[in-house]
């Protein structure tokens, strides 16, 4: 029952992240790549209806942490307290820029929530990965289960970290540059022209980077929490994970090359579900190691997990619950398909 | 008072009151969007669709802050009240769950369908996405109120062997008697907010002459729901609620009505200052035996006042709840009275020609947002000093690893954050006010 709930709150995240990632990605990219107010709408309204939904699934999938790990839940959310607090101040000025934007037309309004966007989305995309690294790395956690971490301290990994070190702000890195090719590869699906040539060259410039991220960061994980290798030496079928990542991003060279934009998305989408699903894959049945006396500190999924009884009620309404939001997902994107058109649209 | 506890009460204090503003405008305002797409679908009259499209504008600014303010509470349960999540997570995580899955992503998706899909869409497509961003908003009210009925009355649930709780019956959870009346209470303040804020509107058009048309149209539909929904809220929801305090918390009930001591006949406090110092109400006017009445529906029955209870179990601010609970019954009682004369006026033709009324309905503007608020004073500090009543004191709950110190900083961050929203808001809302329900051919939008 508390793998079925891990592995449930797992794909919410990753579907936040996927789908929220290449809003987060087309912001980053926002100012750089839309050259004229124009392209700068076009990029607008391509995540105009949907980035409020994407974004539900971080609400839905800390609602249903809260709900199967109680324990989890209040440790991190109090031990992160600083940093999540600053993710809430630039969700909320992300949610501002994108929204109010259009509201004046006047060139310092329009000119002020560009970069309160694009800002916002670039610190985002950084924390996030941020926050991966912490979770991966191990906090110091006390016999009670909870833990305070500064924002940084020695900036090195060991007993004393803060939330920023070298691990992390490399996983920080990583999430920028994977979210921006994955942004620029969904501005490409839905737009045409000369905005369509330049967020592709962006995505292509990003590949070698990425590539050599990824990489990098797959050792320095290995290097930092060692115990990341255990299931994979257990269950080899894990393996396949990281195989899958590397795919994609094979894919994703090939199909930028040859103008396929939505299978290079599709790529970029799968090379993130890897990423993310191979970290998840690593950690199991730990959901937050401990920096100090892991084995007995560390947060599992047993010693945070709400009652059986709850656990099995969920299990009935979440299904039909996330059906029908996959439902009204796929009815939005049907609805809003195809390349952004700026004539005729009404707000 | 220990610092850190302060600093972590007035941060969760401080924004739901300011996250509560928006959601209570969407949830009252999402129906009477329906009800004017209704009429424009059953008349054909395309007056109706642009009073709606002026409406829907102001709904999307409306609901974006509702959002972006709505985000920092689902995290404050973790992040602020840490020890509280932990003890209760097994159960509220259930609604705040259900909420975020069947709630959100219903009112989101259909939102984004609502705002940008009108011409995507044929005419009962559009309408049905109205309905599906009402019906959205009106299961989040619903699940929200579910977890704080059972703060304010706990049910359904068993003690683990760690101390936490876990749920132990689902639909005791959500049939909590005390859920269903808050949730009518709640739901009918907010059409109240709805009802007033768009007759206001109508009025301000109609005392300045423009957009007449639709002006008469606002103040229309704002007054009748206005008034169905005003008695609605004394009877029996107000009603209903009050029972349940007097069944559950009787010693908030005696600190809302300041009632130091417990007596048969007890008097209804209509006017007043209570002095806690001196056990007794200053400078009084009472409607003798009046409470025992409305709660016991006995004029002589005995109703217990404060002295019933040690004073470590009253609410810690006394004053201050006996304020709120009256501001909410007094505004209340106002918007009765004036949704009656309104509606009328309407019936006897006369209301588009009484200046005096316009000028009412539109000065009512913020009031309705005055009781919301102090309502939902009322209902937390009522519930003082139990975070979640006769189970876990509020003391107990908030993060212990979250120093003042911290605690404040983010407080100052949400003051600055918030100050800034609320007046963008206002900015926006005024433009769209002033732009009016119909473009002006002058103006290039
Ligand atoms: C427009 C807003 C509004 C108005 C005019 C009223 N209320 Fe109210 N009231 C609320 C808005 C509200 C609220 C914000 O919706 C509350 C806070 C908690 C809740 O569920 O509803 C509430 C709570 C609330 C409570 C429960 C407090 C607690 O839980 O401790 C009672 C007993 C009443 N109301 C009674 C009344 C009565 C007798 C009214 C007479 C007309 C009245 N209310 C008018
Ligand atoms: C929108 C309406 C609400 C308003 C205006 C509101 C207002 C308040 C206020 C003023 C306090 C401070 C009480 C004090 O410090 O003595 C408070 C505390 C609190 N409320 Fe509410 N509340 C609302 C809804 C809710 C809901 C829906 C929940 C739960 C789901 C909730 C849970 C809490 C908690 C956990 C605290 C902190 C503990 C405490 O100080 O009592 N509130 N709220
Ligand atoms: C502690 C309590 C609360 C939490 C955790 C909370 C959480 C949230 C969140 C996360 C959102 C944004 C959803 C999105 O992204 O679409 C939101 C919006 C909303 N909330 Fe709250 N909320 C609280 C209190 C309330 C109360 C008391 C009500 C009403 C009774 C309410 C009704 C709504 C509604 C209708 C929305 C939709 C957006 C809007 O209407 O502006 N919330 N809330």
């Amino acid at each position: 029952m508390e793998t079925l709930w891990f592995m449930i709150v797992a794909v919410m995240l990753v579907a936040y992240v996927v789908l929220d990632g290449f809003d987060l990605g087309a912001g980053a990219i926002y100012l750089g790549a839309g050259k004229t107010s124009d392209e700068r709408r076009k990029i607008l309204r391509a995540i105009g209806p949907v980035w409020d939904g994407n974004e539900v699934w971080l609400v839905a999938a800390g609602g249903t942490l809260y709900f199967a790990f109680p324990l989890l839940y209040a440790s991190s959310f109090s031990g992160f307290y600083l940093p999540l607090m600053m993710v809430l101040w630039l969700l909320m000025l992300r949610g501002i820029g994108i929204e109010l934007r259009a509201h004046v037309e006047n060139p310092v309004w329009v000119g002020f929530f560009d970069w309160i966007f694009c800002v916002s989305s670039v610190l985002l995309a950084i924390f996030f990965g941020t926050a991966l690294g912490n979770v991966v790395r191990g906090v110091p956690l006390g016999t009670d289960g909870y833990f305070f971490e500064p924002l940084w301290t020695n900036f090195r990994v060991g007993p004393n970290t803060g939330i920023l070190d070298w691990y992390t702000v490399l996983t920080g890195v990583i999430a920028l540059v994977a979210l921006t090719a994955h942004g620029s590869l969904y501005v490409a699906v839905k737009t045409d022209g000369e905005l369509n040539q330049r967020v592709r060259r962006v995505a292509l410039g990003a590949w070698p980077l990425q590539l050599i991220l990824t990489i990098v960061g797959l050792v320095a994980t290995c290097y930092v929490q060692p115990t990341v290798l255990d299931n994979y030496k257990h269950y080899a079928v894990g393996y396949l994970i990281p195989l899958v990542g590397f795919g994609s991003l094979g894919v994703m060279f090939y199909a930028i090359r040859k103008g396929q934009d939505k299978f290079a998305f599709v790529g970029s989408a799968f090379y993130i579900v890897g990423m993310l699903v191979g970290a998840a894959f690593a950690l199991y049945p730990v959901v937050l190691p401990a920096s100090t006396d892991p084995a007995h500190r560390s947060l599992t999924i047993y010693n945070t997990a709400a009652g059986r009884h709850g656990l099995s009620v969920g299990i009935m309404w979440l299904i039909p619950g996330v059906i029908l939001a996959v439902g009204y997902f796929v009815l939005l994107f049907r609805l809003f398909r195809g390349k952004v058109r700026l004539e005729g649209e009404g707000y | 008072m220990d610092s850190a506890l302060l600093v972590h009460r007035i941060h969760f204090a401080f924004t739901i009151t300011f996250h509560y503003l928006f959601p209570q405008l969407t949830m009252g305002m999402a129906p009477l969007i329906v009800i004017l797409k209704t009429l424009g679908l059953r008349r054909n009259d395309e007056t109706y669709h642009e009073a709606a499209r002026f409406w829907a504008k102001i709904f999307g600014i409306n609901f974006l802050l509702g959002v972006v303010t709505g985000i920092p509470m689902e995290f404050q349960f973790g992040t602020n009240w840490s020890h509280f999540s932990r003890f209760a997570g097994g159960v509220v995580g259930q609604t705040l769950a259900m909420e975020g899955v069947f709630s959100f992503f219903l009112e989101s998706a259909f939102l984004g369908l609502f705002l940008y899909g009108e011409k995507r869409l044929s005419a009962r497509a559009h309408w049905w996405s109205a309905m599906a961003v009402f019906l959205g908003s009106w299961l989040s009210g619903f699940f929200i109120i579910v977890t704080d009925a059972w703060m304010q009355h706990p049910v359904g649930y068993a003690r683990a062997a760690d101390g936490s709780l876990q749920l132990a019956s689902f639909w005791e959870l959500l049939l909590n008697p005390w859920a269903w009346w808050q949730y009518a209470h709640n739901m009918s303040g907010a059409v109240i907010t709805g009802a007033i804020v768009m007759a206001s509107v109508g009025a301000f058009y109609l005392l300045c002459g423009k957009f007449e048309v639709h002006g008469r149209i606002f103040v229309r539909v704002g007054v009748i729901a206005g008034l169905i929904f005003s008695v609605l809220q004394l009877f029996p929801t107000g009603d209903g609620q009050g029972r349940m305090i007097a069944l559950h918390q009787p010693v908030t009930l005696a600190a809302m009505e300041a009632l130091f001591t417990s007596q048969p006949g007890a008097p209804l406090v209509i006017l007043g200052q209570p002095n806690v110092e001196e056990r007794k109400i200053d400078n009084p006017l009472e409607v003798p035996e009046a409470l025992s009445f409305l709660t016991y529906k006995a004029w002589k029955a005995n109703v217990q006042g404060l002295d019933a209870f040690p004073p470590d179990l009253w609410p810690q601010n006394v004053a201050l709840l006996y304020y709120s609970y009256h501001i909410m019954v007094g505004l209340g009682t106002i918007f009765i009275a004036i949704m009656l004369v309104a509606v009328l006026l309407l019936w006897r033709g006369k209301l588009f020609s009484a200046h005096w009324m316009l000028w009412i309905l539109m000065l009512a503007l913020p009031f309705p947002y005055i009781a919301n608020t102090a309502g939902w004073m009322t209902a937390e500090l009522g519930r003082q000093p139990w975070l979640v009543y006769g189970l876990m004191r509020t003391a107990d709950g908030y993060s212990k690893m979250v120093s003042a110190g911290n605690g404040m900083f983010t407080l100052l961050g949400f003051f600055g954050m918030y100050t800034v929203l609320g007046i963008l808001f206002l900015f926006l809302v005024r433009r769209e006010i002033e732009h009016g329900p119909v473009a002006d051919v002058s103006s290039p939008r």
